[in-house]
């Protein structure tokens, strides 16, 4: 089962980047997330491992998940070690001045007949879950992208 | 009649083997469990952070549900889940249910044993989650309007288990299993006239109308749960010398426990508003 969301954000790479590069954040960046603990290798970039699930239905489904693409401000891609096979992938790319366009993909594979069927039931959570990720990603990256106005000095009057 | 349908019974109860156990068998298996659990019983399942993250543990259940008991195998598709199938995960069975042909041989591969305290040690010993139901028979055929009572039957020999591996226990309440059918009465005076204890270990000959069968007596062809809603709350681990001390009194620990489930339970019986819907 794969699902792409695509949308376009108001806010330059890098900060759209900063909210999505720190994956201990991903508990409250997307909804469902019920765990998400380093389990080896780096704490961030390639090669950095957690145990991550994702509640749908009646279980905490996931595995062991690997990051094997840590482009900064491009590409941040994971794919399974252990557990429901899947593959993920957050995409930027420049859409204007100071505007993002990021692509959240998310691929998963059950086996056999009943898992075929069990995907099918469950994209929905998985997309709403993934849709309200996206939709935090837009307000933590707003927020950073906000230079916040000089200061006034205490002499100052308007 | 009875006894000799006993011996061939004792006779078939396989040896428990913990290599039968196939963790690529459950793996392939768990979105059928996902879709009965999620779709026919609206599981919810909650409190797997209490279990430890590695090494052995008794996870002590209340059992519901007659011989479909939907608890167990949602139970372990939570666990599998949440832990990963490599993590090795036995569940007490009785008898019977590792003896029925073919269903007994799918059990085995999902990890269960027969249940008796031997087949226990050696999976602890092994590093494994164990799953037992103290209550066994007894527990499981009690009737639906006793849904949320804790009753083991007095039946302490997990908590020495327990004390002689030095493993914690966590405690695993659930609710909803006794509303698959709707029992009527254990039927132990039938099972005692019928010697069933002495011959198969039963206590109890359940009386309950279920599907597809209306009046079923015995369950031994189990039945077609109807779909309750299914809760399992998993309790903070008790790790007991550090509770109650060095050689506690078993009868002390038993009643603590009980009453932590009963409590649990009972808590989880306030938050139903309707039988079945949960």
């Amino acid at each position: 089962m794969r699902i792409e969301l695509v949308t376009e954000i108001a806010a330059p790479r890098e900060a759209v980047w900063g909210a999505i590069a720190d994956p201990s954040q991903w508990p409250q960046l997307i909804h469902g997330i019920t765990r998400f603990d380093h389990a080896g290798g780096p704490a961030t970039g390639a090669g950095a491992r957690f145990t991550m699930r994702m509640r749908v239905g009646s279980a905490d489904v996931g595995g062991l998940i690997e990051m094997v693409e840590w482009d900064e401000q491009c590409d941040l891609a994971w794919t399974s070690v252990l557990g429901i096979g899947q593959r993920g992938r957050w995409r930027l790319r420049d859409a204007g001045p100071s505007r993002t366009t990021v692509t959240l993909r998310f691929a998963y594979q059950s086996p056999g007949l009943l898992g075929w069927v069990a995907d099918r039931v469950a994209a929905p959570v998985v997309r709403r879950n993934l849709e309200s990720g996206l939709e935090e990603v837009r307000r933590r990256a707003l927020r950073r992208s906000v230079v916040p106005p000089p200061r006034r000095s205490r002499g100052a009057r308007a | 009649m009875i006894p000799s349908l006993a011996r061939l019974v004792q006779g078939s109860v396989p040896t428990a083997d913990l290599d039968d156990r196939d963790p690529d068998y459950i793996r392939d298996n768990l979105p059928g469990l996902w879709l009965l659990a999620t779709i026919w019983h609206r599981a919810e399942v909650r409190g797997l952070e209490h279990i430890p993250e590695q090494g052995p543990v008794l996870l002590v259940g209340n059992h519901s549900g007659g011989n479909a008991s939907p608890d167990t195998l949602i139970f372990t598709l939570a666990f599998s889940a949440w832990f990963g199938v490599e993590r090795r995960f036995h569940q007490l069975a009785h008898n019977l249910v590792v003896s029925y042909p073919g269903i007994g041989a799918m059990l085995r591969r999902f990890g269960t044993v027969a249940a008796s305290p031997e087949n226990a040690r050696r999976a602890l010993r092994g590093g494994a989650a164990v799953l037992v139901y103290p209550g066994g028979d007894w527990e499981v055929s009690r009737p639906s309007w006793q849904s949320a009572r804790i009753d083991f039957g007095g039946r302490r020999g997990f908590l020495r288990l327990a004390l002689e591996e030095k493993v914690p226990v966590v405690p695993v309440v659930s609710i909803g299993g006794q509303e698959t059918a709707l029992f009527l009465s254990r039927g132990e005076r039938l099972a005692r006239l019928l010697r069933l204890d002495r011959a198969f270990r039963l206590k109890t000959l359940p009386i309950s109308l279920a599907a597809p069968w209306g009046l079923n007596v015995g369950d031994l062809l189990s039945h077609i749960p109807l779909p309750a809603k299914i809760t399992i709350q998993c309790l903070p681990a008790i790790d007991l010398e550090e509770w109650f001390g060095p050689n506690p009194n078993v009868d002390d620990v038993y009643e603590s426990v009980v009453a932590q489930m009963q409590e649990a339970l009972t808590r989880l019986a306030a938050e139903r508003r309707f039988p079945l819907v949960g």
